[in-house]
Parts: C-alpha cells; structure tokens; sequence
C-alpha cells in the first residue's frame, strides 16, 4: 500500500492502482471518455488530466501508477491536484480540442441527455469555442443492424475497438487512418459478427455509436426504469428494463460483478420489439379446429368441463423455459390437488433430477468462480450460445493467464483457443480412459473444472461427473462439476420438484401420442405436442405451443410481472414489473389461481405475498434472493455417478441452435431476426475460426 | 493527407497470392518473431505484397496477409490505411511521394508540387500514359537535402520545377538518373563542401585510434612491462586484444545512484538537504569546495561553525530578500568590489 495525498486528503491504495484509481478512493471525480474499467487502458482522450506535484505537465491519470509518483523534497507522499488551477485549465484545454470537430447536433443527438461529452462539457468545459474553421465531417458506416453510426460525432477513445478485441473476442472494429482521419469502422463495413456487439453503443461515450432499433425513439428523461433479470438464458444477467408509458422501450444491462458485470448479450437487450408482436393478448378457445377469441369464463369452463371427466392420471402438465418460479409452483400446486403425479418441466435434459441433490443440475462453481479455474473441460455444451456471459467469463479468465479449454461436442469457436477433444460420448469416454493428453492436463490443474450441457443423455451427465470426480475436480470442497443450462425457467422448476411423480410420465411421454388426455402446457414452445390431448397453453405468444393448443390462456411476459428465477447457478432472482400484459392477458400465477376456482380446487393464495410465502415455507431457500445456496457438490455428483443411464449415439448438439431465435420472444422480434439472417449467412460462407487476439 | 480508402471494387484484381519465392521470403520474415507474435510481420508482408502488385495495396492482398498472419483483417487493413507508403490505389510505374512537411516547403516544395498538378494532374492518379502518380506525404526524414521526392525506392533531392521534370523526363525515357543531390552534394553535408572536419590527420589514424596503435606496439615489443606491476601490463595486453566498452553497463537500465534526490536521502534516513542550504554553491549539484572546511574562527558559535562547515557563512538566507541597491553611490561601490560581506545575517540552521 503506497500513501498518496489527493487535493490534501491522504489515501493509502495498492502501489499499483492509476492515479485515477486513487483519485476515485479520495473521492475526487476525474473526467474520461477513454477509460473504462474493464478494458485496457488507452490514455488517448487526455480528459483525465490532473496536476501531479513535481511533474513538469499534467499527466493522464488513468495511465500514470501510483508507484511511478516521486515523493515530496522531504519524503512526504506525493501529490496530486484535482481542482488546481492547473487541471481546470488543461481539462478545458482537452475539452475545447474535442469539441473542435464534435458537430452541435445535441437535438437530434440520441446519446442527448445521457451523453458523457454532453455532461463533461457542462461540467469542464467553457462556454464557446476559438476555433474558426470547418469541422471535419466523417462518412457513416454501416457496422450492423444494431449500432447505428454518426461517426462525425467520435472523439477517438476506441472504447468500442477494444470493447469487440478484449471482452466480446470478435475483433470487428478498427480505426483505419490517423490523425484527423482517423475513423472506427468494421472491415468494409460489414457487419460486426459479435454476440455483444450492442455493448459497444453502451460504451460509446458520445453519439457515434448509438442503439439502431430504438434510434430516434427514445429520450433518456422520458423512460421510466425498472431493475430486472434476463430470461433469455439461465446466466439471469442483471437488467434495467425502461418503459415509456406502458410500452418497454429499451433494456439495458446493470451492474452485476457475480454475473454479468456489465454487458448483456444482444438478445437479452434487443428482445424488446418481441414483447409487442405476436402477443396473445385474450384468451382462444377451439373450436370445429380454429382458435376464436373467448372470455375468460368460457376459457375456464371449457378446462373444467375437460378435466371433469377425465381420469386423473391422464392430466399432465409440462412448463417451458421461460417460466417463473411462482407460475411453475401455483401449477404445481394444481395439478398434484387433481391427483396427477404427470409434471416434467424438462423440456430438455431428461437426466437431471431433483431427487439426486440440488447440486448435481447446479452450475456449482458458480460464474464468478470460473475465474479461480485453470483448466475446463465442456461437454455437449456451447457456452458462447447457450449462455454468452458465462463464455465471457470464461474469455476473462484466458485473458487473465494462459487457460486449457476442452471441447467435446461440436467443432465451435469460444473466442478462445480451445482444443476439440472429439464430438460424442465415445470421446469423453476415451478421454476418462487416458486415450487423450488432455487428461493429463485436467489432472495436473489445481482448479479443474467440467461443464456440461443440461440436455445430454444421462449415462453422458453419469459419465462426466465421474471424470470430474476422478481428475480431483471436487477434491477439498471444490465446486468443479457444473452444469450449464440455457433455459431460464429450468432451475428454478427443478427446485420446486417440477418432475414427474410416482409412476407420472416424463415430458417425452407426455407429449407423444397417447400420452395424456389433457394437458397443461406453461409456456413450452420447443416441442411438438402429438395430436390427440387436449392442450390448455398458458403463454405470452402466437408461437408453437399456441397454435397446437385447444385452449389459449394469455400470460404476462417477464417485464411483465413480479416473478422469481434461478440462475443456472442456483441464484435466487426477482424480476420486477415495468409494465403490464396486453389487452385481457394477466400474470400466470394469477390465471391459475382463477382456473383453480373454475376447477374446483382452489388453491390457497390470494396474492403474490400469500403465494410467496407459501412458496418460502415449502422451499426456504427461494427467501434467499440474489444469494446461492450452496450444496453437497461432491454428494451430489456422487449420486449423479450412481444414477447412470443411456448415454445415447452420435455427437452432441447443441439445443440452442439458431441464438436469436431460442424463445416466443425472442422469435417475434424483427430486429433478432434479421441478427439471425446475417448470422446465417455468415456461417455459410467458408471462415476460418477467428484468431482471437 | 486525405482519407485513404481501398481502391473501387472495378480496379481491384480478383485475387492475390503470394509467389512462391515471395512466400518464401515470407515465412522467414515471420520466422524472425517469437511464437504467438507472428502479427509483428505485418509491415514487412504489406511491403512485399505491395511490391509483388506493381506498387500498390489491392484488398486481396490484405486479407491475404491477414489469412498468413492470423490476424483479423480489420487489423491489417489499420495498418494499411495508417501508413501512406502503402498505395492503396493503382500508381504510375513511378510513384513521386512529395514531402510537403515544414523543411521542405520552406525550401520550395510548394512550387515542385504546383508543377506536378500542371504536369499530372491532382494527387493520386495515375498519368495517361503510366508513367507517373503522385502524392504529397508527411515528412520522409531528408530536410538536410530540401525539398525532396521519393520516387519508387530512392531519394531524390535538393529539387527545382525544373530539375524534377528533368528527372521525370528522364525517368519515362528510360535514361540514367542520378539518385540524392541534384545539386552534385554528397550525402547531406553542407552546400559546397565540407567546412568541419576537414583535417585530413582525423582520418589517417594518426590521432583517432592512436591509443590502440600504442597498445598494439607494446604487444608486439615482447611484453616489456612499461609500468612496474606487471599487472597494469597484462591489462594492457588485454584491452589491446579484446577492447571493452568504456562503462561495462554502457546503454543498460541499471539501478545506480546517479542523484542526490530529496526521497534517496530521506530513504537512508539522513537528514534532507534544504533548498536553503544550497543558495550560496554555484553550482550546488558540482561544488566540490567542501572538501577542505577553513578552520572556524576563534569564538564563532556552534551555529556558524556548521554554516561555515559548508562553505555557506556568507549565504544570506532564502526568506530575506536580496539587498536592495542603495541610492547613493558609496555603497554601489563598495558592491562593485566584492569585496564586501554582505549586509544580511548569517544562516543558522533552522
């Protein structure tokens, strides 16, 4: 820890923190644009000017170490001024300079009102300006669908150039040039190919790169901002969903260190359109084989007259992905009330059961907690797809120090160097057998760590909790077995039990031919539902599930309702109201609450606060939010081990397919479509996996 | 300098590779760097891609430099654009790359650059019949010659309108050229001739270098030790056969105690010298007066005993201002022959 004297306050940070980084500590606020945290330090926007004791100028204090600061002529610590006479002028200095060729176009200037020029400029900067000439005028690039560009009004800080080299891994951007002609843009203005790519709209300090689907849409003073959770992947990354009125006008991310630090992946923030489009908004009743607009009441009667006169036994429920945790228990609730033991929410990974411990379908090493890793082994899973936070985390991790990835599954590209041991269980077995020098590696780690996919066939989950046992990934307490999901509502389903009963059929069962008489479908849009049931949907869009259902219940969508999800670590999140379902739709919990009525099994809450607490009584550990519960891991795994099973043939593929498209919302949306269209056609034409920097 | 862009797509050739010997060349150049920094080839790959393409860049040859180097093309193409001595557009079988930076247009760049747009037309394309294009670039490092072309791979310098259309002329003729000076200066020195160094004894060995022809004479005398130890003589013998550089050190980062700093001081737990105690040294960081202190006077106090110590007794301390001359003219006498004490106190440590 080194002394340091900050406008005459004594601070002690570690020698190497930046002068800014000390500034911060003492409470003085220092002005940047280049600068940001999570990326490498540039020092080329010179806002960050402060006087430093002794040095001959200002220096840029996110480039100068506290360590390279020369003490006082007695010894004393040395000193910094940030509101000397000296710093105001070299600030105003900077400023003028940046606003020599930065156009006045505030107005119609989308980043206006929460504009980091804008504000500095208020704060730092004069009135007018000296400077007489034309200003320079920068063509607009074509970078995406995502980003729209107004590049006359960048001031250089390649924020975003390393935003795409360092975090995302996809180095898209660059500035060709120099000089005053310096200019961002992609290779020939293609479009940028990374999964993150709106982040850079995020770190744009001033209007250059601004969010394309809501340009012109939105003014930052006018949105109303509710803290939320993403359910577009299990990572349950933090957001701020903003509303105007009753409509959701953007998403942004929030600061989460433990999952997503401050990046949300495009789906996450450009779902939005989705939430208008295609929405069920009342409720559809079958009849002579077309759907037609019903109430409520005839909704409810039409269940109840079915469910009457139907055996038990052959009711089934099954829940999808998206699903919350309050809706999945009041479903729960109902359906063992009718006596049926047929419940599955596994759309996908029939291996993981409740039953076995909460850690054997955790990602137990928890997100964060891939940083201490220092060898991972991926099974049947494609972290940059399925859950693109956790793929970061993991690119952080390489970053920090050289990292040995393993790949069993499809030939991809993570970003990072990553070697393809094989494509099936016949290579993760004959790399438990040592026919593999990556074995070796696993073993020497001192921190292993095994990702497996959610959907792989039990004998495969079987198979790889073993090695993760054999190679010393659980030794001492250590959390190295996680399982990675891509479904938001899985977790928390699987918390609740939401699994077949004695003798219940198994979602598989349940949705072929002959399975059940009638079944209750919570928002599953990823199946086929063979003809033949009577389907009740409870969901949110015109998507699969509704249009093979004989009963349409409109639900509310995640920005729609109070609701609890679980991360794929196990976290307990709650996701808060920004606005309200269209039209008759109302939150699910709510609906089923009112066709329990109509059922004559009345379930025993009133409210949000009387489910919830009955929810907290039967699980306590849904109390503990935005907290992991952790779990007997190595007991777990064990009995993962013991439970075995198919391990089924071929190579593993990954459920998430097409990465815009994996939900109802996320398939509405416009915007994610024509992502998905340029995400095609780059995969069709011949590449070379990227060389990550 | 204008923005650079890649050529239009109906000038750009349909694809680039390598040939083999330039392939070759290539690969030794990226053998040069260590595993994992193949990137650092860059220029030198764009150099000869560009060289293999009649003098300039296609976008072919980027993204085939980029595929060699695995780099992302983006990266290369920064490159490409960053520097002007990449072409990124067809040029003439001679490329004139005018410096137009302070030195030379000072010199009369401007006028060579108003003969080449009357000559050739505006910057960057390409003469009707081939032969030239030109383009005006930052400085290319021979002010000393100005004003100043590059032309393909030489300098040519000490330029008039005249003399550089002469040279074009020649150049499209296919006729010799002389490469630098047009003037007939040799290198860089002076016009006219070299006026220092001119001693022809710098250059026979008589004086520099004598030393070693000292030491190589002893050697050859029978190892006759001119000095009485016999080690001086082996040292001799040695610097003779194996000269060593003058500090073992010599242009190293190395942790020496070259100043007297404040926080050195401070860290050896002396006491610090105060900006006061210095006033009275001429050049305080030099003064090597303190060597021999004068014996203190006869019944001086501790207190001017340690100032004299430091050969400061007469230093008028910092915080009092300087004497002010007086406005009779006695005392600017008595000034005037320094002789005088000052009339401020004697310091005193404080």
């Amino acid at each position: 820890m080194t002394k340091i004297l900050v406008d005459g306050t004594e601070v002690d940070v570690p020698a190497d923190y930046t002068l800014l980084q000390a500034c911060e500590i003492a409470g003085a606020e220092i002005p940047r644009f280049c600068f940001h945290e999570r990326l490498s330090i540039a020092g080329n926007c010179r806002m960050c000017l402060v006087e430093l004791k002794g040095a001959p100028k200002p220096v840029a204090s996110c480039a100068y170490a506290v360590k390279d600061c020369r003490p006082g002529p007695n010894g004393e610590p040395p000193e910094v001024l940030t509101r000397s006479g000296l710093t105001k002028k070299a600030r105003e200095g900077v400023m003028e300079f940046l606003l020599i060729n930065h156009p006045l176009d505030c107005p119609i200037c989308d980043q206006g009102g929460h504009c980091d020029l804008q504000d500095q400029a208020m704060a730092y900067g004069v009135d007018s300006t000296r400077y007489q000439e034309n200003k320079r005028a920068v063509e607009e690039k074509h970078i995406g669908p995502l980003v729209r560009t107004a590049m006359n009004r960048c001031i250089h800080c390649t924020r975003c150039v390393r935003f795409l080299a360092e975090v995302a891994g996809v180095p898209d951007l660059g500035a060709i040039g120099r000089g005053e002609d310096m200019e961002i843009t992609s290779y020939l203005e293609q479009s940028m190919a990374s999964e993150l790519q709106g982040n850079v709209a995020d770190l744009c300090p001033v209007g250059a790169l601004v969010h394309k689907p809501q340009s012109y849409n939105v003014r930052p003073w006018e949105l109303s901002k509710t803290e939320s959770v993403d359910v577009m992947d299990a990572v349950g990354s933090a957001i701020r969903i903003d509303t105007r009125g009753r409509e959701v006008m953007q998403i942004e991310p929030r600061v989460n260190e433990d999952i997503n630090e401050e990046w949300i992946s495009d789906k996450t923030r450009h779902v939005v359109d989705g939430l208008r489009m295609q929405r069920l908004d009342r409720p559809y009743l079958r009849e002579n084989g077309r759907l037609r607009p019903a109430s409520w009441g005839e909704a409810f009667q039409a269940i109840a007259a079915r469910v009457k006169g139907t055996d038990p036994k052959r009711i089934g429920a099954i829940v999808g992905d998206l699903a919350a945790v309050e809706e999945t228990f009041a479903l729960r609730e109902l359906i063992r009330s009718l006596g049926s033991p047929n419940l599955d929410c596994r759309q996908t990974g029939a291996g993981l059961d409740p039953a076995l411990g909460r850690a054997s379908y955790l990602f137990n090493p928890t997100v964060a907690g891939i940083e201490a890793a220092d060898a991972i082994l991926i099974v049947g899973a494609n972290p940059r797809t399925e859950a693109s936070l956790l793929n970061v985390r993991i690119r952080k991790r390489w970053r920090m120090a050289p990292l040995a990835v393993g790949v069993i599954g499809e030939a991809i590209d993570l970003t990072y160097p990553s070697h393809n041991l094989g494509a099936g269980f016949e290579s993760l077995a004959a790399l438990a057998r040592g026919e593999h020098s990556f074995l070796e590696t696993l073993k020497a780690a001192q921190a292993p760590l095994v990702i497996v996919g959610a959907h792989v066939e039990p004998g495969v989950l079987a198979a790889a909790a073993k090695l993760a046992q054999e190679i010393g990934a659980l030794d001492g307490g250590r959390p190295g077995f996680g399982v990675l999901h891509h479904a938001a509502g899985r977790v928390g389903a699987l918390d609740l039990g939401f699994v077949p009963g004695e003798g219940g059929l198994t979602f598989g069962q349940m949705i072929a031919a002959g399975g059940v008489d009638v079944l209750f479908n919570l928002g599953a849009d990823e199946c086929d539902v063979a003809p033949g049931a009577f389907v009740v949907y409870q969901g949110t869009h015109g998507d699969k599930g509704a249009s093979r259902a004989d009963v349409i219940l409109p639900g509310a969508a995640y920005t729609e309702k109070n609701a609890t999800y679980v991360n794929l670590e196990g976290r307990v999140q709650v996701a808060n109201r920004a606005g309200f379902p269209p039209g008759d739709a109302r939150e699910d919990w709510a609906i089923l609450r009112a066709l329990s009525d109509g059922l004559g099994k009345r379930l025993p809450f009133d409210s949000l606060i009387a489910l919830r607490k009955a929810l907290y009584a039967a699980h306590p550990h849904f109390a503990g939010v935005d907290s992991v519960e952790t779990g007997d891991v190595a007991g777990a795994v064990a009995a993962l081990i013991g439970r075995g099973g198919e391990t089924g043939g071929g190579g593993f593929v990954s459920p998430v397919g097409d990465f815009y498209l994996t939900n109802p919302i996320a398939r509405a949306s416009r915007v994610l479509a024509e992502c998905s269209r340029l995400a095609r056609a780059r995969a069709a034409e011949p590449q070379p996996l990227a060389a990550a920097e | 300098m204008a923005n650079r862009r890649l050529a239009p797509a109906s000038e750009q050739p349909q694809d680039f590779a390598f040939t083999p010997e330039n392939a070759e060349w290539a690969k030794n150049q990226i053998a040069k760097y260590p595993e994992g920094r193949q990137a650092s080839a860059v220029i030198p790959l764009l150099w000869k891609a560009q060289e293999q393409n009649g003098g300039w860049l296609p976008q072919k040859a980027i993204e085939a430099v980029a595929a060699e180097l695995g780099m992302p093309k983006i990266r290369v193409l920064e490159v490409a654009t960053f520097y002007t001595m990449f072409a990124l557009e067809p040029v003439g079988r001679f490329w004139i790359q005018l410096c137009g930076t302070v030195p030379c247009d000072s010199c009369g760049a401007r006028e060579l650059k108003g003969m080449l747009q009357k000559r050739l037309g505006p910057s960057g394309h390409v003469s009707a019949d081939g032969n030239f294009s030109w383009l005006e670039v930052e400085c290319l490092g021979a002010c000393c010659n100005a004003p100043m072309v590059q032309i393909n791979q030489d300098y040519y310098e000490d330029l008039t309108p005249e003399s550089l259309s002469q040279l074009m002329d020649d150049l499209a003729a296919g006729r010799p050229v002389k490469v630098g000076s047009q003037k007939g200066r040799t290198s860089s020195e002076p016009q006219g001739g070299a006026t220092t160094l001119t001693d022809e004894t710098l250059f026979d060995g008589s004086r520099v270098g004598a030393w070693r022809k000292r030491f190589e004479q002893t050697g050859e005398q029978g190892g006759t030790p001119p000095a009485d130890t016999g080690e001086a003589a082996s040292a001799g013998r040695q610097a003779a056969t194996t000269p060593k550089p003058a500090k073992p050190d010599a242009g190293r980062p190395v942790e020496r105690k070259a100043s007297d700093a404040p926080a050195q001081r401070a860290a050896g737990g002396e006491e610090p010298v105060k900006p006061s105690d210095r006033a009275g040294a001429a050049d305080p960081g030099h003064s090597t007066a303190h060597e021999t202190p004068a014996p203190a006077p006869e019944g001086a106090t501790a207190g001017e005993k340690a100032a004299g110590e430091h050969g400061h007794q007469t230093a008028p301390a910092r915080d009092v201002p300087p004497q002010q001359p007086d406005a009779s003219g006695e005392s600017e006498a008595a000034v005037e022959g320094g002789t005088s004490a000052p009339a401020a106190p004697p310091r005193t440590e404080q």
